[in-house]
């Protein structure tokens, strides 16, 4: 017989179709409207895993969220998922789960064979077990301790489902729909405001869906369906069944990932998202969470067949799973008992209903009548090592002499626990909701009323349902009047009594068994009651503390069912209440979340967007091998058949240097700086000066920050009087446009300066070499090119090939140098037209690589590279472009003391005295041999710079590197030592010019 | 995510926005005319405090405007957004 747990009527699930599923291999089915927890349990799967760290065996433990035992991994290969928790997976047809953390199977577990190694596992035992001697650690216990522990695995392949973000704004957020969240967005929506409801559950109910409530004259279920049916009519609300809210941010700002794809196969409908992100910003937030149910702690209370009372509520109720032929229930509060009657009606005998209080309150006695009742008793050991075969009861509490009594032993497939209720505050936490421990409701409650957000039904310690339907409806019309909705009068509900309870029973059952190292007060974790008598042993009493020294609550779990049994266990060994030993933070998510939904589409091509040049086409039609820098791709160099990097930089490097070569150097930032007072604004901002610039000249300009450091530098030019264009470093671009704003708007805004990124606008093609003047020639029939009409730092506008542009003659080669700008658009066409023109000269393209080397070997800096921001314009030999008589930002600093200081680290070149090694960049270098500190001579062989390039230069035809050294400048001529892996390196300090010194070869 | 209120677009996430730091922190228009504790006073030295902060933010994905907000550090409560120029309101918590 298939399912014969089921039961033969009832449940919210389709009989009529049947899904096949598997678990662990073997064949089983189920209906829709179960989860993946329900239809294991109707099939009598007891074991679904074994625990975290001590492999014990494991079973269902809840039936949502909450959930810290029944974690599997869901299907396999690329959409394969570790840790879902079985109770929050919707059955599907095809449907594939396996156990975690079982090897080599879940019934034969080598982690549970070696058992014996408990004692070693104490709490804290990661800073106490493993520490001597260290090689083991490497060699044993890590790779034992990876192997056995870690939570299932993580896919190998990338996830191919599809996962969307949504953005949505409301007036009022309502989480949770149980009937406080269900009467809370009815009453806001009834006012008109803008409504959204979500549910982690696939179906709105909440506590309706697991117990048999009356609301006014009606089922609690009918009344849900018709509460929602009026929902559905309003075109303001938003239902979002299926949607977990993960996090709470500032200004009701919250994270939602809704379920799309998954609750129907493992492969979505085409078209459809597995899942989305949804970001929600709600005036306000209305948190009818609910509560969540406490286990109890007691000697083995974490056998399979032990699970929570509202849980076996809900498999009896929603899925029509009698999880048991014969149970006890052990509850410290009335609430419990209501899962005992439900067992009853359901026809699974109910051999006991065991309480620690004397007392139990007598509408819940009557209620279960004549089910035995063991009041003053408490559970305190178990049997069974697969399933639940026992348990034990002693008179509670132990301590006092005048209870001491035999045991009882009980024989049962299923233990109902119930430890009381903790309103679900995980959100309001995050929200900086403060929290205040209530001793009536042994629970933590929202303290106080935060302005835009607020708890309601059981989320606010409210368990009663009258009170649940009152509170909703009474919030939802305040929250929607606080949004200008409404008259804040809350709708009417129908009524219902809540009946009387009797006082919960205590927190911890402390003295009712011995401290066992098998008591568990985190599941998930597996922290037993031992582990935090351990910790408070040792001192350990603060909770945020024990939370770490016992990983009390980590995890994906963040302390759900168990979280308050181990504070109470704490509080009570170390003699305080728990409102004094407080809680610990509550952190986001709230359930877990896989990477790929918060990644979004922001993968692959979409995770950043790339920026190309006009002539990006030429480019990889020429065979560049290209680089990233900043958002660019830039061609790095152009190999040809056979070379490889070395010989393709060298040829490059060499036709710049001795006949022509090209650059597309569009990338370069560009900003157009005008206005009336545009020249005393870049006067302010550069170090040197600009007002006196004549229309048509260029001038090299360096940036710094108010505290002297140098910042950016580029080449600006004057278009006309009040018009400005100025380059800056590639990947700095936006940096410098922020820079120069800030400055205009916050300090100088009687400037009129308006400042203009024009970097995309402009393509940038710089032709380069002896021969560059005879190419352009060619070009520009019409344009004087001799050192005369021309000369060096000047910029003419003409056309070139018909195309309007502007050429400057700039150089980062040292070479005689064009860099013509075009619009755009035209970039490519003058590109392919100066290649066209440069055939009879040998032209050559050449990349990003070569550009370095020829810049290095002028010993020109970039910005990033030579400098750090702790490098000044004076570190890098450039102190003399400061105008000392006008004021700019950085001038004064340079004075300061320290900044001034002669011996700071300044730029200087290296000679490798072996010419053929290129340093690394970023070596460190050392003044002497000896790497190793002498306490004896007192000397500091410690590190006195690095190199910040290096490269083999071509035309050089040798190793050289810049340096930043301390005191570089005055230790021309001697030997530093480069420190490199295994081996220290010697080179000689020179000055950072390394190729015509004169500056010859500008001219052509 | 804060929602801040950019004085010129309105309420937008934080997101959109960049930090300033301290605000009403003006460069001195002499700098020659301070030594250097004094210069370092206004290059390094912020105040830090544990309630409500003048500082600047920029909507850099927005109006690209500068503006000054009076922002609680404990509770994130944002008090007042004002322009650059505007004279900064009272900081007196509004109950």
């Amino acid at each position: 017989m298939t399912q014969p747990f089921r039961l033969p009527r009832g449940g919210q699930i389709d009989r009529e179709r049947v899904l096949r599923f598997r678990f662990d291999g073997r064949e089983y089915e189920g209906h829709p409207g179960d989860t993946l927890a329900s239809a294991l349990l109707a099939n009598g799967v007891r074991l679904v895993g074994r625990s975290f760290k001590y492999h014990r065996p494991r079973g269902i433990f809840s039936a949502g969220p909450e959930e810290p035992s029944a974690l599997v991994q869901l299907e396999t290969g690329a959409v394969t998922e570790p840790n879902r928790r079985a109770t929050e997976i919707g059955l599907y047809d095809g449907l594939r789960a396996a156990s975690q953390h079982a090897w080599p199977s879940l019934t034969a577990d080598f982690g549970a064979l070696v058992g014996g190694i408990a004692p070693l596992l104490p709490a804290g035992f990661y800073y106490k077990t493993f520490m001597q001697p260290p090689a083991l650690w490497s060699r044993l216990w890590e790779p034992l301790l990876r192997h056995m522990a870690g939570l299932g695995r993580a896919p190998r392949l990338p996830d191919p489902s599809r996962y969307d973000k949504h953005h949505a704004h409301c007036d009022v957020l309502v989480v949770g729909g149980g009937p406080a969240g269900l009467a809370a967005a009815l009453a806001a929506g009834k006012s008109g405001a803008r409504v959204i409801l979500a549910d982690s559950d696939a179906a709105f109910g909440g506590a309706l869906l697991r117990r048999a409530y009356r609301i006014g004259d009606r089922e609690g279920l009918e009344w849900s369906a018709a509460t929602l049916a009026e929902l559905g009519t309003m075109s303001d609300v938003r239902l979002m069944p299926a949607t977990t809210v993960l996090g709470h941010y500032d200004d009701n700002y919250l994270i939602a990932t809704e379920e799309v794809g998954d609750r129907r196969s493992a492969a979505p409908k085409v078209g459809l998202p597995r899942q989305r992100l949804w970001h929600i910003r709600a005036r306000r937030v209305v948190l009818a969470t609910g509560a969540q149910e406490r286990l109890l702690v007691f000697a083995d209370n974490d056998r399979p067949g032990i699970m929570l009372a509202s849980a076996v509520e809900t498999y009896v109720k929603r899925y029509a799973v009698a999880p048991a032929r014969r149970a006890v229930l052990f509850a410290n509060n009335d609430d419990g008992y209501v899962a005992a009657a439900a067992l009853d009606r359901a026809g699974v005998r109910v051999a006991a209903i065991v309480d620690p209080r004397d007392a139990p309150g007598l509408t819940a006695l009557r209620s279960v009548e004549p089910i035995p009742i063991f009041a003053g008793y408490a559970v305190t050991a178990t049997e069974g090592r697969g399933a639940l075969r026992r348990v034990w009861l002693s008179p509670f509490p132990a301590a006092d002499r005048s209870r001491r009594g035999r045991s009882i032993a009980i024989p049962c497939d299923l233990l109902a626990v119930s430890g009381g209720w903790n309103p679900v505050l995980h959100l309001y936490a995050q929200a900086q909701g403060r929290l205040r421990f209530d001793e009536a409701l042994t629970a933590f409650v929202p303290d106080g009323a935060e302005a835009a957000v607020r708890c309601v039904g059981a989320a606010a310690g409210h368990f009663g349902l009258g009170q649940c339907l009152a509170d909703g409806a009474t919030a939802g019309a305040h929250a929607a009047l606080l949004c200008g909705f409404g008259t804040g009068e809350a709708p009417p509900m129908p009524k219902v009594e809540d009946e009387e309870e009797a006082a919960p029973g205590p927190l911890s059952l402390l003295g009712s068994h011995h401290i066992a190292r098998r008591a568990f007060v985190d599941l998930h974790n597996d922290v037993t009651a031992a582990d935090i008598a351990l910790a408070a042993r040792e001192g350990f009493e603060a909770i945020e503390h024990v939370k770490r020294y016992t990983t009390l609550g980590m995890g994906t779990d963040q302390g759900k069912t168990g979280n308050l049994p181990g504070f109470a266990l704490l509080a009570a060994t170390i003699g305080r209440s728990v409102g004094e030993t407080g809680a610990t933070t509550f952190r986001p998510p709230y359930v877990p979340v896989a990477y790929g939904l918060l990644a979004g589409r922001e993968r692959g091509m979409l995770a950043d967007p790339v920026r190309l040049t006009p002539i990006h086409d030429w480019h990889v039609a020429a065979g560049a091998v290209f680089e990233d820098v900043g958002q660019w791709k830039r061609p790095r160099y152009y190999p040809r058949s056979g070379e490889d990097m070395a010989a393709a930089v060298r040829r490059e490097c060499l036709a710049a240097r001795d006949r022509v070569a090209l650059l597309d150097a569009s990338t370069l930032g560009k900003i157009e700086v005008s206005g009336p007072d545009a020249g005393r604004f870049l006067d302010r901002i550069y170090i040197n000066r600009w007002q006196g610039l004549p229309v048509g000249q260029c001038r090299y300009g360096i940036m710094c920050r108010d505290d002297g450091m140098v910042f950016d530098d580029g080449v600006g030019t004057r278009l006309a009087q009040a018009r400005f264009f100025i380059t800056t470093t590639t990947g700095n671009a936006a940096a410098v446009l922020d820079w120069l704003e800030e400055w205009l708007q916050t300090e100088w805004p009687d400037l009129e300066v308006f400042c203009t990124s024009v970097t995309e606008q402009w393509a940038n093609a710089t032709l380069v070499g002896p021969r560059a003047r005879e190419v352009l020639a060619t070009l520009t029939p019409g344009l004087a090119l001799s050192r005369a009409d021309f000369p060096f730092m000047r910029m003419r506008e003409v056309e070139i090939v018909g195309i309007p542009a502007r050429i400057f003659r700039v150089s980062f080669s040292g070479e005689l140098s064009y860099e013509i700008n075009v619009p755009a658009d035209y970039g490519l066409t003058l590109w392919q037209r100066l290649i066209a023109a440069g055939e009879p000269y040998g032209i050559t393209s050449y990349g990003t690589e070569a550009m370095h080397v020829l810049r290095a070997e002028k010993g020109y800096i970039i910005v990033g590279q030579e400098t750090d921001g702790s490098v000044t314009p004076t570190d890098l030999g450039l102190g003399g472009l400061v105008a000392r008589d006008k004021e700019c930002l950085g001038r004064r600093s340079l004075d300061r003391r320290d900044t001034a200081r002669p011996d700071r680290k300044q730029l200087v070149g290296l000679l490798p005295e072996n010419p053929e090694e290129v340093l690394p960049e970023g070596a460190q270098l050392v003044a002497t041999r000896d790497r190793a500190p002498s306490a004896a001579s007192g000397l500091d062989p410690g590190m006195i710079g690095h190199v910040t390039s290096s490269y083999f230069g071509a035309r050089i035809g040798r190793s050289f590197a810049l340096a930043l050294v301390e005191n570089g400048r005055a230790r021309d001529g001697e030997i530093v030592w480069v420190s490199l892996l295994g081996q220290v390196v010697p080179a000689r300090i020179c000055q950072p010019v390394f190729y015509d010194p004169e500056g010859r070869r500008r001219d052509g | 995510m804060l929602l801040i209120p950019c004085p010129w677009c309105g309420p937008r996430d934080e997101i959109e926005f960049r930090y300033g730091g301290e605000a009403h922190i003006a460069r001195p228009t002499d700098p020659d005319a301070l030594d250097d504790r004094a210069w370092a006073e206004y290059l390094f030295m912020r105040a830090n405090p544990k309630g409500v902060f003048a500082e600047r933010w920029m909507h850099s994905a927005g109006c690209r405007c500068w503006f000054n907000l009076l922002r609680d550090t404990v509770s994130h409560r944002i008090l007042a957004a004002y322009r650059i120029g505007d004279t900064p309101p009272a900081r007196d918590t509004p109950s």
